[in-house]
């Protein structure tokens, strides 16, 4: 019903273009994250999507109906901004009831209407405060409830958890899916913050520099990440990359220093002697005993984090870190050999920093779910 | 927060000795100079006075010429602040919406207020001229209909709008501030609720303007009663028929062409009594209402 389609749309300030050409499907329903660090452009587009900035070019329809020319209230769109953006003038539930007053709907039927969405959010008892006299998370509560009672077709988050503290955002991040579950209109969610794009995401649309970098699962973009940018944002501690060459004959792919790591992907193996990126995730590297095949490093040193450690060792002075629950111990320079499966090895062009690997897996991956 | 203090005290005197000498000579010894005058006869040639005690406020508050003056002060002053503040406002609201070439505009709406009061009087005095200013287009259509030298109405009206003209920018400068600082999400949220422009500026960018608001008030009307002497005297010299003889005018009108001295420190002594008067009643009952949070 609501699903938005965007068709290479762009945004210029002047000759100074921040969105160069974006082309997105998302489904109706759907809860996409778009995630991308700041100047990324990913805001210029929700903000085009909301009517609140005009699309220098490009196309962008909700529910079949081009939208382009219209006011942001005829495109059935809520938002939720970053800073809550709350009336401070009106009472809790002036704020909430706001839309609805525009909208000409008569007093009784609009105080039964905040009295209910504002108890679905938690914020009974607080109607005739104003928003100064709030906490932050209150203060969230109230911008949602004023988005969820024009029950819109579409939502659209503008990193509206980033004024919270850590505790909060969790909380309120469950509470937003709650809500989306419950409403099943679409949602749109922007963020630089990539745990909160995992875990709120159907789909994630990974942009950067005013491009869409990678669209797909959480699951599907952090297994197999599309180009360098998307492997060293994704993930916590970051992947680590090591510059190597790929050696059809041997099955491996060689690093600088004549270490090899033996790879399985038949789409790398086409590219004898390409200089490649080889990235290795630092919970998919085993520590094992000196002197057997695999990465050979040095400790170099540790961190606790309670539930595992983090191992930082260094490869021909290269940094390589590596999760692990093990706990041991090491004395700061002695060797120790890292290896990996072949299938956890990434591989990049060096070049054009794109995925050797990831297309195929990917496919190979969704045609066994569809099986 | 911490405060510095001076542990010498007569440094610290040292360091505000300027300004309150300043305060001193150009407020408080006038202002009592005033209040001593209004209590004597004071002779116009010089000479010794005479102590009177309250008989100089018995007269000018029986002359109903006074009164009628203090009748003309007030439509002015409500008049030209209602018309300073709406012009103001509207021309704020339409600068703050950046549309094209704003940036020329704002600068240009902020250059009136350098102009000095007689230079503004003067201005209007060709505007208004019943023969050839702008206004005598009205009697080429109705001859005889405008002549402010003659009609006292019009005479007080073409004083409100001169008087207005000159607060119109400063007011501007204040409401446009305080438009841009009302945060860009804000108008945006209401976008996103359904309200139109007019509604957004009703229900919320006006909402927010209170603070300004009020404070433009105190001094617009503060402003009207006691700065208006350069442009009445370009204007209409206080006539015709004393139609346009506001307060101040009259004190200078009558202590400076009359050599009534006791009686015009008497009436400043009023000015300046129904002045604080007036910025206390809207500090006490207008300012209350304007903090929303």
């Amino acid at each position: 019903m609501a699903d938005i389609s965007i068709r290479s749309v762009r945004k210029a300030y002047g000759k100074d273009e921040v969105v160069h050409g974006v082309d997105l499907d998302i489904y109706d329903g759907e809860f996409i994250v778009i995630l991308g660090p700041s100047g990324c452009g990913k805001s210029t587009l929700l903000r085009m999507i909301a009517g609140l900035e005009e699309i220098t070019a490009g196309e962008v329809a909700i529910a079949g109906q081009v939208v382009n020319q219209m006011e942001p209230r005829e495109r059935g769109c809520a938002m939720v901004f970053q800073n809550y953006a709350l009336y401070p003038h009106m009472t809790v539930a002036e704020n909430i009831g706001y839309a609805l007053k525009v909208a000409g709907m008569a007093k009784a039927e609009r105080i039964a209407r905040v009295t209910q969405v504002a108890t679905s959010v938690g914020l009974d008892g607080m109607l005739d405060r104003k928003p100064g006299q709030l906490s932050g998370g209150q203060r969230q509560r109230v911008a949602m409830a004023r988005a969820i009672i024009r029950e819109p077709r579409v939502f659209l988050f503008d990193e509206p958890l980033s004024n919270l503290d850590a505790k909060l955002r969790v909380q309120m991040r469950h509470e937003i899916r709650r809500i989306h579950n419950r409403i099943a209109a679409t949602s749109v969610f922007v963020t630089h913050d990539q745990h909160e794009g995992m875990t709120l995401a159907d789909r994630m649309v990974i942009m950067n520099k005013g491009t869409i970098e990678q669209v797909g699962t959480p699951e599907e973009v952090y297994d197999h990440p599309a180009t360098t940018y998307v492997a060293g944002f994704i993930g916590s501690p970051a992947m680590n990359f090591l510059p190597g060459r790929i050696s059809t004959a041997g099955r491996a792919v060689v690093l600088e220093g004549g270490a090899r790591l033996d790879i399985s992907a038949a789409a790398a193996l086409g590219h004898d002697g390409l200089l490649v990126q080889v990235g290795l995730r630092p919970e998919q590297i085993a520590i094992a005993a000196p002197g057997q095949s695999g990465l050979p490093v040095r400790f170099d040193f540790a961190e606790e984090l309670g539930s595992g450690r983090l191992y930082h060792f260094l490869h021909e002075d290269l940094p390589v870190t590596v999760h692990s629950d093990e706990k041991r111990r090491f004395a700061p320079g002695e060797p120790a050999t890292l290896t990996v499966p072949p299938v956890a090895v990434h591989l990049f062009d060096a070049q054009t920093t794109q995925s050797l690997t990831a297309a195929a897996a990917l496919a190979e991956a969704r045609a066994r779910v569809n099986a | 927060m911490r405060r510095a203090y001076f542990k010498n005290n007569w440094i610290a005197a040292l360091v505000v000795a300027p300004q309150l000498i300043i305060i001193f000579v150009f407020f408080y010894w006038p202002a009592s100079q005033a209040i001593y005058w209004s209590l004597t006869l004071e002779q116009p040639w010089g000479g010794g006075n005479t102590w009177v005690g309250l008989e100089n406020f018995r007269t000018v508050l029986s002359d109903p010429v006074y009164w009628s003056s203090i009748r003309v002060s007030i439509i002015f002053a409500l008049a030209s602040t209602a018309l300073a503040m709406g012009m103001a406002m509207i021309l704020a609201l339409f600068a703050d919406r950046q549309l094209t070439g704003y940036r020329l505009y704002r600068v240009g709406m902020i250059w009136p207020y350098a102009i000095a009061a007689p230079a503004v009087g003067l201005a209007f005095r060709f505007v208004f001229n019943p023969n050839a200013g702008l206004f005598s287009f009205i009697n080429t259509i109705a001859p005889e209909t405008w002549n402010p030298t003659l009609n006292g109405t019009q005479a007080l009206i073409m004083v409100i709008i001169a008087g207005a003209w000159k607060l119109v920018s400063y007011n501007f400068i204040f409401f446009l501030a305080a438009l841009q600082s009302i945060p860009r999400s804000l108008t945006e949220a209401a976008a996103m609720d359904g309200a139109g422009v007019l509604r957004r500026m009703r229900d919320v960018q006006l909402p927010l303007l209170a603070p300004t608001f009020f404070f433009i008030l105190v001094i617009n009307i503060t402003d009207s009663f006691t700065d208006s002497f350069g442009i009445v005297d370009t204007l209409t010299g206080g006539g015709p028929a004393r139609a346009t003889d506001l307060m101040v005018y009259k004190i200078y009108s009558d202590g400076f062409r009359g050599f009534d001295y006791s009686g015009a420190a008497t009436q400043s002594v009023i000015l300046m009594g129904l002045v604080i008067a007036l910025t206390f009643i809207q500090f006490r009952y207008v300012e209350r209402r304007v903090h929303y949070t």
